[in-house]
């Protein structure tokens, strides 16, 4: 399936949730906060949140400012 | 040590007592993982930082292994140019357990970088009503503090010159305005580039500074930052020594009597032309 995934499109496979996705970004769940379709997914919730076809998803972490 | 502040003089913000007025942001370094000698040469207990989209090839950041276990944690809302879309950035922020303290910053004008007072009010209101401690970055504007104020602000932090520029308090009069007129501490974010411009603000009783650009610019930051550290504790010793009265005209420090060769008892100075 596809996913807009940070404002570009990303593969993968079905079936899929939270936790895979940042598996397959190479990402650190403690390190990172998760918004689906506009809703925040809170850290725990990651493995249990499927995802569909289509779902936008935007993935951030803290970074330098002031 | 010079900058051991007084015992009993402490900032509370969300019932949090702070010992140190000098909040530090993270932006800008060179190198990241100079922030925690930064921290401690500063003394700061509260540290800034921004939220950003995860850059998938690079990964993410590593700015929160380099912050100091005992920081106060002031996540900012930059990037948002609406009140909804800091509610939202702050929502995020929250979700990353790092504390309930939030800085709101609503720009819509990439040119000037200045604050939409209106839009603030309106994202400060609904943030305090959800628990979070709030401090509002502002333009130093009474009627934009006031309303800020009554949607729930912990604070407000008022510009002193546009954010990055290192001008120094170029908002001085507003910001005193405010100083007198709130209850809430007054806490100068932005444009401040010298150790001496964040000691006249302690100085005018402003609560804290808010400082990043200038140490994370400087040569040496972490030396940038020990100095901001110890001008902030000596403009709050100064204000709260109140500060003798400025006069115009000249005022001799020493006794006018008792002079050598003195003659009638009157000062040479006084003797008519």
């Amino acid at each position: 399936m596809t996913l807009t995934v940070n404002g570009s499109t990303r593969p993968l496979p079905r079936p899929a949730n939270v936790a895979a996705l940042l598996r397959d970004c190479g990402l650190d769940p403690a390190v990172v906060v998760v918004e689906r379709n506009g809703t925040i997914v809170p850290g725990a919730d990651y493995a249990a949140t499927p995802l569909e076809p289509g779902d936008t998803l935007e993935i951030l972490s803290f970074v330098g400012g002031g | 040590m010079t900058t051991t502040p007084e015992p009993d003089d402490f900032l509370e913000i969300g019932g949090t007592r702070l010992q140190s007025r000098l909040f530090v942001g993270t932006g800008k370094f060179g190198d990241d993982a100079l922030i925690p000698a930064v921290c401690e040469a500063s003394g700061a207990q509260v540290i800034t930082m921004a939220l950003r989209r995860v850059d998938l090839d690079a990964g993410p950041a590593n700015l929160m292994g380099h912050i100091p276990a005992h920081m106060v944690r002031l996540p900012n809302t930059s990037g948002a140019r609406t009140a909804d879309e800091a509610v939202r950035i702050a929502r995020l922020a929250r979700a990353m357990g790092c504390g309930h303290w939030i800085k709101i910053e609503v720009v819509a004008d990439s040119r000037h970088l200045l604050p939409d007072g209106y839009a603030t009010a309106r994202a400060t209101e609904t943030l305090a009503r959800e628990g979070f401690v709030v401090l509002p970055y502002m333009n130093p504007d009474l009627y934009v503090a006031r309303s800020l104020a009554d949607a729930g602000a912990a604070a407000v932090m008022p510009l002193g010159a546009p954010i990055g520029t290192n001008r120094g308090l170029r908002t001085r009069e507003m910001i005193a305005v405010l100083i007198e007129d709130l209850d809430l501490p007054v806490i100068v974010d932005a444009g401040i580039g010298r150790p001496s411009q964040a000691c006249e603000a302690m100085e005018m009783g402003a609560a804290a500074c808010l400082v990043n650009t200038a140490i994370a610019t400087a040569a040496d930051p972490v030396g940038m930052a020990r100095a901001f550290g110890r001008a902030v504790a000596a403009g709050r010793e100064a204000f709260l020594s109140g500060p003798g009265a400025v006069r115009a005209r000249a005022s001799a420090s020493s006794p006018l009597t008792g002079f050598l060769g003195q003659d009638g008892g009157r000062a040479p100075q006084e003797v008519a032309p």
